[in-house]
C-alpha cells in the first residue's frame, strides 16, 4: 500500500512523556473519521533528537516540521494540512526562540551540522517494524558479512576503519574483535552493554528505541567474526520502551530468519536474550555486567584475564556498546575508508551526544568527531538560554570532568578531551551556565558515584566517601586551608588503587573543578561566600534601605518569619531566623533583596 | 527463513512505500488545490486519481500533495506539476478522467497536455 503523505510522530521516552501517544491515536481516529485513513498514513518512529521542542511531528512529503504539538492540535492539522493543504503555521517548528524563521528539518541550524551514522534511521523508520529497517539497508550487511567475507575480513575491516568503543573508554574495537576471535573455544558470546547509567545521558536508550534492529545485525556480524552462536543484550529495565521494541524486533528477526538457526540458508546460528538490570551504575563496567547476566551480584573483578579469554561463563566474550554496534552495519557497507575519512587523526567516525543542562537545545545530537565544542554548544545546541554565560561543560558523566570556556575551540576526540581532564564518556553533555556552583557540581557527581559504589574495594567505597565529605563541609563553610590539598592528594590515591573503572573515574569531576575553578574552590573556604550563590549556607539575603519601599510584601512571604519592619520604612532580614529560600527576593517588586 | 533474493525483495517493494521520506532531487512534485474551492469543485476525486495512477505506474519519484487557494477558484480543481529543472505548468477544470493521460503524457513522457493547461482557459 503506497501513501500519498506520511506523518511521523516521535515515540521516544522523551516525547512519549508529553503524549505523544495519544497524539498518534487522534491522528488515526480522525483520519478514520474524514475518509483520509487510506492515503495518509501514521508511522511512530524514534527520537528525532530535538527533545527540547517534543512533541515532534513531521509530515512527509514535504519535509515539514513540527514542534511542541498537543493531542489537541491534530484536529486543526489534518484538517487543514492534510485535508486542505495549508500547513498549520503557529506548530511549525522556530529556530532559535519564538520570533525565529520557520524552518524545515534538514535546513535547521540543529541538523544541518549534524552527520548521522549511528542515529541514521532514528526518526526516519518505524522501529518496530522490520521492513522499514530492511528498507533502508537493513540486513544487507549481515547478508555481505555471511557471503562474502571471512571471518578475518570482517575483523580488518573494522580495525582498518578506526571505531574505537563509544562507551566511554575508547578502545579500538576492532581490536577487542581480534582478541575475542583468537581463542579456541566451542562456546563464546557476543554482549552488548545498555546499562546507560550516566545522569543525563540518553544516546544508547534512543538508538534502541528508533533503530534496534541496527544492534541485532551488528551483534550478528560480530557474532559470525569471533565465532559465537549467542548473543545477550544488558538493558536497563528502567527504559522500558527501549526493551519492548527490542523484544518485538528480536521476535521479527527470528521470523525472517535473521536471527536463530541457518541465517539466510548459510549455516550460521546466532541467536539473541534480553537480560535486564537494575539500574546499579557499576554494571555499566564489563566485569560486573557479565557477572550480572550470570545472575551474580553486579561487582567487577580484576582484569586480567580480559573478558574476551574469560568472560560470561568463564568463555571467551565480546562486548560492545550500543553506539558502537550502531555504527558496525554502515562501516561493512560503505567500507572502512568511508568510516575513516571522518573525524580526527585518532578518533575515527562521529559521536552522539545527549546535551542538557542549561542550553537551548536539549537532545541528542550526532557530529563528525573534531567538531569544536563552540559548534556544538553555540550552534547546533543553540546556545545558552536568558542570555547567561557560558561557564562550563561537563562531559563523561560522573567519571568526566568540566570543560571551562577557554578550552571550547579544542576539536572534540577521545585524545584532547583526556589532555584537558575531562574524558568522551559515553556522551552525556551537561552545559553550565554562570549561575552554578562548581563545587556544588563536583558534590553532586560525588553523591552520585558514593551511592553507587558497590563497595568491594576500600578505596571507592571509603574514598569517595570521604570525599564527599570534606565538599560537603566546603560547601557548608566550614572549610578549612588545607582541604583543597587533602581532596587533590586523595583523589589521585583513589584513582590510583581502586578496583574498577568507576573508582578510577570517581575523582575525575572533583580534580577537573579544581584544576579550573580553584578560585572558586578558594572563596568557598577562606572568604566563607559561593560566588554563584547556590551553596545556600554560605548565602546572606539581604535589604538594601535605599531601594525597600517598606511594602511588607517579602515579610507576609517569608515562611520564616525572618522578616520584620514597619509599613514604609526600610523592612530587615533576621539571618538568625532566615533559612535562605529565596521566597522574599522573588517576591520583592523593587529589586531591593540581594543575596551573597 | 528469509534468502537474500528474498530479502532484497522486501526492500524494493518497502522502499516504495517509504519513498516519499526520502529528499530526491529527481523528485516531480503533483500539488492538488485543496482549500474549499477546490474541495467544492470536486479536486478530491482528483486527487485520489493521481495517488491510485502514480500507485498503479510504480513512480517512485513523484510525490502528490495538496495546497491551499491560489486565488483563481473560477478554474478549479488546480493541479500545478513541478519537474525538476523546467517551469510549473498549471492544469485547470481536471476531472479524474483527465488524470491518466496527464501521468501518461507529462509526467511519463515530459509533454504536458496543453489542452489542460491554465493557457487553454484565458
Amino acid at each position: 500500500m503506497i501513501y500519498r503523505s506520511h506523518v511521523l510522530v516521535c515515540a521516544g521516552t522523551g516525547c512519549t512523556s508529553s503524549n505523544s501517544l495519544r497524539i498518534i491515536e487522534n491522528f488515526n481516529k480522525k483520519l478514520e473519521e474524514t475518509g483520509y485513513d487510506k492515503e495518509v498514513q501514521v508511522i511512530r518512529t524514534g527520537c528525532f533528537g530535538l527533545c527540547a521542542a517534543g512533541p515532534i511531528v513531521v509530515v512527509y512529503p514535504e519535509g515539514i516540521y513540527y514542534s511542541h504539538v498537543k493531542p489537541e492540535d491534530v484536529d486543526e492539522i489534518v484538517n487543514e494540512h492534510l485535508i486542505k493543504g495549508r500547513p498549520v503555521q503557529r506548530l511549525i517548528f522556530k529556530e532559535g526562540d519564538e520570533n525565529g524563521v520557520n524552518t524545515t528539518l534538514n535546513e535547521s541550524d540543529f541538523y544541518k551540522k549534524q552527520h548521522r551514522i549511528a542515529l541514521r534511521n532514528c526518526g526516519m523508520i518505524d522501529p518496530e517494524n522490520i521492513d522499514e529497517y530492511i528498507a533502508f539497508d537493513g540486513y544487507k550487511a549481515l547478508g555481505k558479512v555471511l557471503t562474502e567475507m571471512s571471518r578475518d575480513d570482517v575483523v580488518d575491516t573494522i580495525i582498518k576503519s578506526g571505531l574505537r568503543g563509544r562507551g566511554g573508554g575508547g578502545f579500538p574495537t576492532g581490536l577487542k574483535w581480534k582478541f575475542a576471535k583468537a581463542p579456541e573455544s566451542d562456546i563464546k558470546y557476543v554482549c552488548c552493554n545498555a546499562d546507560e547509567g550516566d545522569p543525563g545521558a540518553f544516546m544508547d536508550r534512543s538508538v534502541l528505541e528508533g533503530d534496534p534492529h541496527s544492534v541485532l545485525e551488528a551483534m550478528a556480524i560480530a557474532g559470525y567474526a569471533i565465532g559465537a552462536q549467542q548473543g545477550y543484550i544488558y538493558v536497563r529495565a528502567e527504559y522500558p520502551i527501549a526493551v519492548k521494541r527490542l523484544r518485538v524486533a528480536i521476535k521479527q528477526a527470528r521470523e525472517y530468519g535473521l536471527l536463530g538457526d541457518n541465517i539466510m540458508g548459510t549455516g550460521f546460528k546466532f541467536d539473541i536474550d534480553l537480560r535486564l538490570g537494575s539500574g546499579a551504575f557499576v554494571c555499566g563496567e564489563e566485569t560486573a555486567l557479565l557477572a550480572s547476566i550470570e545472575g551474580g551480584r553486579g561487582e567487577p573483578r580484576p582484569r586480567p584475564p580480559f573478558p574476551a579469554v574469560k568472560g560470561l561463563f568463564g568463555k571467551p566474550t565480546l562486548l560492545n556498546n550500543v553506539e558502537t554496534y550502531a555504527n558496525i552495519c554502515q562501516i561493512i557497507l560503505n567500507g572502512p575508508e568511508w568510516f575513516a575519512a571522518m573525524g580526527t587523526e585518532k578518533s575515527k567516525g562521529t559521536k552522539v551526544f545527549a546535551l542538557g543542562g542549561k542550553i537551548n537545545n536539549t537532545g541528542l545530537v550526532e557530529i563528525p568527531m573534531g567538531t569544536t565544542l563552540r559548534e556544538v554548544i553555540f550552534e547546533i545546541g543553540g546556545g545558552i538560554p536568558n542570555g547567561k554565560k557560558f561557564k562550563a561543560a561537563q562531559t563523561g558523566g560522573p567519571s568526566g570532568g568540566c570543560i571551562p570556556a577557554e578550552h571550547l575551540d579544542i576539536p572534540i576526540d577521545y585524545d584532547n578531551l583526556i589532555a584537558i581532564g575531562s574524558m568522551m564518556g559515553s556522551g552525556g553533555m551537561i552545559v553550565m551556565d554562570e549561575d552554578n556552583c562548581m563545587v556544588n557540581i563536583a558534590k553532586f557527581f560525588l553523591e552520585f558515584t558514593v551511592d553507587e559504589s558497590c563497595g568491594k574495594c576500600p578505596p571507592c567505597r571509603i574514598g569517595t566517601r570521604r570525599m564527599l565529605e570534606m565538599l560537603e563541609k566546603i560547601t557548608k563553610g566550614q572549610g578549612e586551608p588545607g582541604d583543597i590539598e587533602k581532596l587533590e592528594k586523595l583523589a589521585y590515591n583513589i584513582k590510583a588503587s581502586a578496583l574498577c573503572g568507576l573508582g578510577q573515574t570517581a575523582p575525575n569531576p572533583v580534580l577537573s573543578t579544581i584544576r579550573y575553578f580553584r578560585d572558586e574552590y578558594e572563596a568557598h573556604i577562606y572568604e566563607k561566600r559561593c560566588p554563584a550563590g547556590v551553596c545556600k549556607a554560605l548565602l546572606n539575603y539581604t535589604i538594601d534601605p535605599e531601594k525597600c519601599r517598606g511594602c511588607s510584601l517579602c515579610a507576609r512571604k517569608c515562611p520564616a518569619g525572618a522578616i520584620s519592619g514597619e509599613i514604609k520604612k526600610p523592612f530587615v532580614i533576621d539571618s538568625a531566623k532566615c533559612i535562605k529560600c529565596g521566597a522574599c527576593m522573588e517576591s520583592c517588586k523593587f529589586g531591593a533583596i540581594s543575596k551573597k | 527463513m528469509k534468502t537474500l533474493q528474498e530479502l532484497e525483495a522486501i526492500r524494493q517493494k518497502t522502499l516504495n512505500e517509504l519513498n516519499l521520506r526520502k529528499n530526491r532531487e529527481d523528485g516531480i512534485r503533483v500539488v492538488v488545490g485543496l482549500a474549499t474551492c477546490g474541495i467544492a469543485a470536486g479536486a478530491r476525486p482528483v486527487m485520489s486519481a493521481f495517488v491510485d495512477e502514480i500507485n498503479k505506474r510504480q513512480l517512485n519519484n513523484v510525490t502528490v500533495s495538496q495546497t491551499g487557494c491560489i486565488g483563481l477558484c473560477r478554474l478549479e480543481p488546480i493541479v500545478e506539476v513541478y519537474m525538476p529543472g523546467k517551469e510549473k505548468v498549471t492544469y485547470c477544470k481536471v476531472t479524474p478522467e483527465q488524470v491518466g493521460r496527464i501521468v501518461a503524457e507529462h509526467i511519463v513522457n515530459g509533454n504536458p497536455v496543453v489542452e489542460h493547461t491554465i493557457g487553454s482557459f484565458e
